[in-house]
């Protein structure tokens, strides 16, 4: 992310901690404390508009959409996303990933794996190259597909939520962003986010996660995943913009986002997926 | 980019791939463990200071010299858990109130700010008289610390006492809201089935106060004996119930909590039940029978009236239990919160690690730390009662008189 963004978004946190300090000792600790932990709680700050050249952050509100039935888990998303974010080459550490849904005859649960696991590693003989094996080769399945996943932007994030320094922050585009020069890497993030979209980078020893290539999108590109995709099952673009493929996808579909039971309003929407999909 | 990342927690079942790098490890156990140890400690000094029962004078002040101990390195175990240790201070220069976490600072410090009152103004007495005895350096570190007021009148005493006691006032709903807060910090949490739940702040709060009161047995009967000093039955007695008391409500709401769990059997209640079954069952044991084990002999060592030698065993033994329960406890819930996968698919198995910076050992010295802390602050303020006159409350309530 930009260097000039993130010192701009820490002045004016500064100066809004500045403001509260400055109330607070006007009215008494609790009686300014109180209002900022309960009022605010649902709406994080907003920080001013970034300095990207031709880029007005309230001007956009980006979306995802995921068409399912396209997916052919070919794990190009993966490989892109590692490649243009810099991220680790080990299972452990993604900003999007593939999982695979196996629903075998006689069986009413799915059977469940992502690009991770053990086997699907051993099949592609290296733990930063991925593949999907054939280990159903010779069962009968009844039903299957893959779901991607990636950061869900949602409106009320709670990574945001619990960041103990406001260096996780929401954009005004909708985008959740990590101002990794700030962040403590106290990882209470990856703990509150309850689509383990977040990881520790190591190197760094701060949060990391997918921006949905943030400094692609607001030079008017695609996310990399977006890009790659070979069967376009991955859908992105503006809500604001009533004629873009992202509000043409959720018109013409019946679109469901993930644990919408935790209220955090993600931003990615799926069609075709089962209830089993968390 | 190399992977710098070396001990990936196996699974079964489904788990996201950025689950097997599990994000809290020892470290986060030690912390609430010890940040409870100083809530428990600071209780049982207000027992004497606030509530006037005399049977606890004889460690009230040790009481208070172990909480300050144990709260100096409360935080230690955060700051080595820190990705980024060195920026530690962002969350206080601009906390971001909608985290939990970003008012450890402020509620640590202001606790850390009571307690060393409350101990300069409880030792106030003994470091003007050291002040006029101690020599070398050790002088001018007395001379320092009376803050220039060697005023030791009657009526400076009572003073004294009167601020001691106002500062536990308040000290008692702090330590209450330090460790309440640290339990809101994983109850809070929609995102963990194992964590979130109301009755978590509770649970740990309770928990802290058993421990704390478990380690001043210990400590108590180990500090005494060497320094061949005859232990108090009545204080050992006032011990043994009060942690008794607490430990009853402790099983209670934890009972109650696991009951709720089984009985709602949400959706994924199958795989808590192979966590129970599986990672996390010998922590768990170790809970649930240290805890029940205590529980007997605290019960058979006051409905029998049990004295001398034999309270002092079978207490210490108790108390000794109860600290390994609790700590079996925090790991429960840090430890078993995160090898329930998010997915509620699957169940990941935590690896511990002996070296490096998160590693046991860490924790084991960061555990130790408190002790030997404790060690040099009560050869700097000796805070043993014998044979000094009953200075609090009585000298408070003369002055009330007069």
């Amino acid at each position: 992310m930009d260097e000039e963004e993130n010192n701009t978004r820490r002045q004016q946190e500064r100066r809004d901690f500045l403001r509260i300090l400055g109330t607070a000792v006007a009215f008494g600790g609790t009686a300014a404390v109180a209002p900022t932990v309960l009022g605010e709680a649902a709406s994080p700050q907003t920080p001013p508009n970034p300095r990207i050249p031709g880029y007005d952050w309230t001007k956009h509100r980006w979306a995802f959409g995921v068409d399912v039935g396209r997916c052919i888990g070919c794990l190009r998303c993966d490989e892109a996303c590692k490649i243009e974010n810099d991220v680790v080459r080990d299972p452990n550490h993604f900003r999007t990933w593939v999982e695979r849904y196996v629903y075998l005859e006689g069986e009413t649960r799915p059977r469940i794996d992502s690009q991770s696991d053990p086997q699907n590693i051993a099949a592609s003989g290296s733990s930063g190259d991925y593949r999907f094996d054939d280990r159903y080769r010779n069962a009968t399945v009844t039903k299957a597909y893959f779901v991607p996943k990636l950061c869900n932007q949602c409106e009320h994030p709670p990574c945001v939520q619990v960041c103990p320094t406001g260096a996780s922050f929401k954009a005004q585009d909708g985008v959740v962003l990590i101002d990794q020069a700030y962040c403590i890497g106290c990882q209470y993030c990856i703990q509150a986010c309850p689509y383990s979209a977040r990881y520790i980078d190591h190197q760094k020893g701060v949060a990391d996660k997918c921006t949905w290539c943030y400094h692609r999108i607001t030079k008017g590109l695609n996310p990399a995943c977006v890009e790659v995709c070979p069967t376009h099952c991955r859908i992105f673009g503006d809500l604001n913009d009533p004629a873009s493929e992202i509000n043409q996808f959720i018109r013409n579909n019946r679109v469901q986002v993930l644990k919408p039971e935790t209220g955090n309003g993600p931003h990615v929407f799926y069609a075709g997926i089962d209830r089993e999909v968390s | 980019m190399e992977s710098l990342f070396t001990h990936a927690a196996p699974y079964v079942g489904y788990v996201y791939p950025n689950e097997t790098d599990i994000p809290w490890g020892e470290l986060i156990v030690v912390y609430p463990y010890i940040t409870g140890l100083v809530a428990g400690a600071f209780i049982v000094s207000s027992f004497y200071h606030v509530f006037g029962m005399r049977q606890f004078r004889p460690i009230a002040r040790f009481a208070l010299l172990t909480a300050l101990c144990f709260l100096l390195f409360a935080p230690m175990p955060l700051l080595f858990h820190l990705g980024r240790p060195e920026r530690a201070f962002n969350a206080v220069i601009t906390p971001h109130w909608t985290s939990a976490m970003a008012a450890f600072g402020y509620v640590a410090g202001f606790y850390l700010v009571i307690l060393v009152l409350e101990v300069w103004f409880a030792f106030r007495p003994d470091i003007v008289a050291k002040s006029k005895t101690a020599e070398g350096p050790l002088r001018l570190l007395y001379r320092g610390l009376t803050l220039g007021s060697d005023d030791v009148s009657p009526a400076a005493l009572a003073y004294d006492q009167k601020w001691a006691r106002a500062l536990a006032i308040i000290g008692i709903p702090s330590a209450a809201g330090l460790h309440g807060y640290v339990g809101f910090i994983f109850g809070s949490l929609k995102s963990r089935e194992w964590w979130s739940s109301d009755l978590m702040p509770i649970i740990f709060l309770l928990s802290a106060i058993v421990s704390g009161v478990a380690l001043l047995v210990v400590l108590y009967v180990v500090v005494w004996k060497v320094r061949r000093v005859e232990l108090d039955d009545d204080c050992l007695k006032g011990l043994a119930k009060v942690m008794w008391a607490f430990l009853i409500v402790v099983l209670v709401v934890e009972g109650l909590e696991y009951v709720e769990m089984f009985y709602r059997a949400r959706e994924g209640i199958d795989t808590i039940m192979q966590l129970i079954k599986g990672p996390l069952r010998t922590g768990l044991l170790i809970q649930a029978l240290g805890s029940a084990a205590a529980f007997m002999m605290l019960t058979a060592l006051i409905a029998l009236r049990t004295q001398g030698r034999s309270l002092m065993v079978w207490l210490t033994l108790s108390a000794v239990l109860l600290l390994i329960a609790v700590l079996a406890m925090r790991w429960n819930v840090v430890i078993g919160g995160e090898e329930l996968s998010k997915t509620m698919k699957g169940l990941l198995t935590f690896q511990v690690t002996f070296l490096g910076r998160e590693g046991v050992l860490t924790s084991l010295l960061l555990l130790a730390g408190p002790f030997v802390a404790l060690w040099i602050l009560a050869r700097l303020l000796p805070p043993w009662d014998e044979g000094r006159l009953e200075p609090a409350i009585a000298g408070l309530r003369s002055t009330a008189r007069r």
